[in-house]
């Protein structure tokens, strides 16, 4: 077992520099992997089993939560031996609704909070905030730094804000939202990176959904060599969340073959990388039904939550 | 960073399936002739020798060996076509038939790759997205210059050689064989091109295409066989200029032999190229383009980063790094799509190697081999490193042609570049550092043919390509490869 995620000192000093050229050339021969047969059907269910299905709506309603939750227990009944999703992740005001649920069934209830998406309140709300969906029953908070103090370079004031958030979560699960498609450079999602981590994060997360572009290959490939790279210097591991814009089973089997081959073996669990998705779910299910049968079958035999 | 040892275990339980690329549509007959005046003819001699596939050590064909008389007949039907009909084609013409050697090379793309990485052990992956599109690059800029010579020298009348003879060796056998004969016919010259004993097959492919493409008979010609076969092409008088890739004993040997003659000749020899890592470059880039450096196509490239000088602030890390990176390279059949590192090319090749491994323990070096899993038949090398070394051993000075790393660390810029200058060598040399200014001041100063800065092992048919010092003269590649096949006259 690891040691856990607690704060260590704020040390930004010797951040590697990334270059964006070479990021793209590792992206692009990873990608250039070949997985077939069996192997494919063993990295679909892995998917399936990291996935936080995800319902971040305004038109969110608790009947709608029910529905997912039913989901996530029951990824497709038809095809057997499938594992069940890692969490449901949702608002603050229907953790409730999920954890109910979601009872008994070994999957994590996942809230936003910190004035997700924008994150522009103050520490006092986003505390607050924090408490009231651990208080309902969240098992993980998904938080969101505050960029704009984060590219004025006031790292200080980002880094004690997640060392609060983390504080108020007690013994839930902090995840760090970085919302890389805010950041604009690599060697920005790399600070931010080793930033998040020596504050205390369990997990680090590209984007919130709600910006483009969310998650993409070569900033996840920074973040996992920042989290390899802090395993090193401190023994603790922190997992990864890459969030927004993963529909397909091909490219998040891409993102499987850049974990594997860039943090290993330790990693390749729920319990230190997750799929933040929507829609990615159904994409799987069709193509392990289609590597059982050959064929493919209508998105009408897939459940649509 | 200190880096404590928390090793990464990529032993994982989530395993590549075996991916290989179907040999099904491709045709390798079991005997091979001579290309000799757009035919297939029968050596004289009646002689053949084997070529292996050494992944598997199974015999793939058995290919004619070219002795003096045949070398005769091909360098004849050069001249003949030379003084026939392709130095009176206009040039656009000439141009045409360059065309479609082009299209042909890339329509027949994935044939070709196959039968590249079953012949020489090459991984497919390198063979399909480097050789193969890299040859059919080739052929498609020198195509675009042959009716545009006269802007290239102003005031000067360009003017083909006549025949060349061609060697070429085995670690890129389709595109050396691009790299030489698309220049010298773009130039108006004809061709007599030899590939190496150990990969004939893509050549004499060529020759099928060639045929195909239905360029006027004995414009190329290609005879196959071993060192005695090049030899007699080095010394017919029947021929105008030699182009040589291959060792820099070899290259001696050529030299020597065309001294005293009117004979031009370009020399692409070895290296031992320095690949310098400052404290200040983008460490996990550096690392990934080390690797690409010296463990790409085995390590059979002459301009391959076969020495490493990191700074010192960083080499542990570097280190540590690239060791994790190696546990990745999945070494094997190169025929699939996910193996990094395919297998040795020859026996002689893997016991060259081999001797070099144990040189380098013998002078004291420390060695470190990845875990990767080796087929048990054919000819395999793991990735392989050594440090505390000094710039006195062996396996610093002297080309191993594998994957073979030997790293050292250096203080003080001054010293990096005294170390990385310090060898017979100049092919190549890699530069990594996150400043601007630091690169060009850098790269200035490694007194090589070819400099990269922050990436290693690029090609483009544009870039001129070419060694100082013990690794070769002359130019092959962009502008400058089109100088190596006229001769300029005045206007």
């Amino acid at each position: 077992m690891s040691m856990a995620a607690a704060p260590i000192r704020l040390d930004l000093d010797r951040v590697p520099r990334v270059d964006q050229v070479g990021v793209e050339e590792r992206v692009a021969r990873l990608n250039a992997r070949s997985i077939k047969k069996e192997s494919k059907v063993e990295a679909l269910k892995l998917a399936l089993s990291m996935m936080d299905l995800t319902t971040l709506e305004g038109q969110d309603t608790p009947g709608k939560v029910r529905q997912l939750c039913r989901k996530a227990m029951h990824l497709h009944d038809a095809l057997p031996g499938l594992p069940h999703v890692a969490a449901v992740c949702v608002y603050p005001t229907m953790v409730g609704v999920a954890r109910d649920a979601l009872r008994g069934s070994g999957i994590k209830v996942a809230s936003v909070a910190t004035a997700f998406p924008s994150g522009m309140t103050s520490l006092a709300i986003k505390l607050e905030e924090t408490k009231m969906a651990v208080d309902a029953g969240a098992d993980e908070i998904d938080m969101v730094i505050s960029r704009g103090a984060f590219l004025q370079g006031e790292y200080q004031h980002v880094y004690d804000e997640i060392v609060a958030v983390k504080r108020a979560c007690g013994s839930a699960h902090l995840k760090v939202i970085l919302e890389t498609g805010e950041l604009g450079t690599l060697d920005r999602v790399r600070r931010a990176s080793v930033l998040a981590m020596q504050a205390g994060a369990d997990f680090i997360k590209t984007s919130t959904g709600k910006v483009q572009p969310a998650a993409t290959l070569p900033v996840t490939l920074v973040m996992l060599q920042a989290i390899r790279d802090h395993y090193a210097a401190t023994g603790v591991r922190v997992g990864m969340k890459p969030a927004g814009g993963i529909a397909k089973a091909k490219l998040a089997v891409q993102y499987l073959v850049m974990l594997r081959e860039t943090l290993g073996q330790d990693w390749l669990t729920p319990d230190l990388f997750r799929f933040g998705a929507s829609s990615l779910a159904n994409d799987v299910l069709m193509q392990l039904q289609k590597q059982r049968t050959g064929a493919y079958q209508s998105a009408d035999y897939y459940s649509r939550d | 960073m200190p880096r404590q040892e928390k090793k990464l275990d990529f032993a994982t339980q989530w395993q590549y399936a075996p991916a290989p690329e179907s040999t099904e549509h491709v045709r390798i007959d079991p005997q091979y002739d001579l290309y000799v005046g757009g035919k297939f003819v029968s050596p004289r001699a009646g002689k053949y020798f084997e070529t292996i596939n050494p992944a598997r050590e199974e015999v793939l064909a058995r290919v004619a060996l070219a002795d003096g008389a045949d070398v005769d007949r091909a360098v004849r039907a050069a001249r003949a076509a030379y003084a026939g009909r392709w130095s009176k084609l206009k040039p656009a013409e000439r141009g045409k038939y360059i065309y479609r050697i082009a299209r042909l090379l890339q329509e027949r793309a994935r044939e070709f790759a196959i039968i590249e990485s079953l012949d020489g052990g090459k991984p497919i992956r390198e063979s399909r997205d480097v050789d193969v599109p890299l040859a059919a690059a080739h052929f498609f800029y020198y195509a675009g210059w042959a009716d545009k010579l006269d802007y290239e020298f102003p005031g000067r009348r360009p003017r083909a050689l006549g025949v060349a003879g061609q060697i070429i060796p085995w670690n890129f056998p389709l595109l050396m064989a691009a790299w030489k004969i698309a220049p010298a016919l773009a130039c108006g010259n004809t061709v007599v091109l030899k590939p190496a004993e150990t990969t004939p097959l893509t050549a004499l492919k060529l020759a099928e295409l060639i045929r195909d493409a239905d360029l006027p008979p004995g414009v190329v010609n290609i005879v196959t066989g071993a060192g005695d076969t090049g030899a007699a092409l080095v010394a017919h008088p029947g021929v105008d200029k030699i182009a040589f890739t291959g060792s820099t004993e070899v290259g001696r040997l050529i030299k020597r032999s065309l001294a005293g003659t009117a004979k031009r000749y370009t020399l692409e020899l070895g290296g031992k190229a320095a690949n310098v890592i400052f404290e200040d470059a983008a460490i996990d880039q550096a690392v990934e383009g080390i690797v690409n450096g010296i463990f790409f196509n085995q390590g059979h490239v002459c301009c391959a980063g076969s020495r490493l000088f990191v700074q010192e602030g960083v080499a542990a890390e570097v280190i540590a790094k690239l060791k994790e990176r190696m546990e990745t390279l999945i070494v094997g059949d190169p025929l699939d799509k996910n193996t990094d590192i395919g297998a040795i090319n020859s026996a002689a090749q893997l016991e060259k190697i081999e001797s070099y491994l144990r040189i380098g323990q013998a002078e004291g070096a420390e060695i470190y081999q990845s875990d990767a899993a080796l087929p048990e038949r054919g000819y395999w090398c793991r990735p392989t490193l050594f440090t505390g070394v000094a710039q006195s051993d062996r396996v610093v000075q002297e080309e191993i042609f594998g994957p073979v790393l030997a790293i050292q660390t250096f203080r003080t810029p001054e010293e990096g570049m005294d170390k990385a200058n310090n060898t017979p060598y100049g092919l190549s040399g890699g530069v990594w550092t996150d400043k601007g200014a630091k690169i060009f001041a850098m790269t200035r100063r490694i007194r090589a043919g070819v400099v990269w800065a922050n990436t290693f092992n690029k090609f483009d048919p544009s870039a001129p390509f070419g060694g100082y010092k013990e690794s070769g003269m002359g130019r092959e590649g962009g502008l400058h490869g089109l100088g190596a096949y006229c001769a300029l006259e005045d206007r």
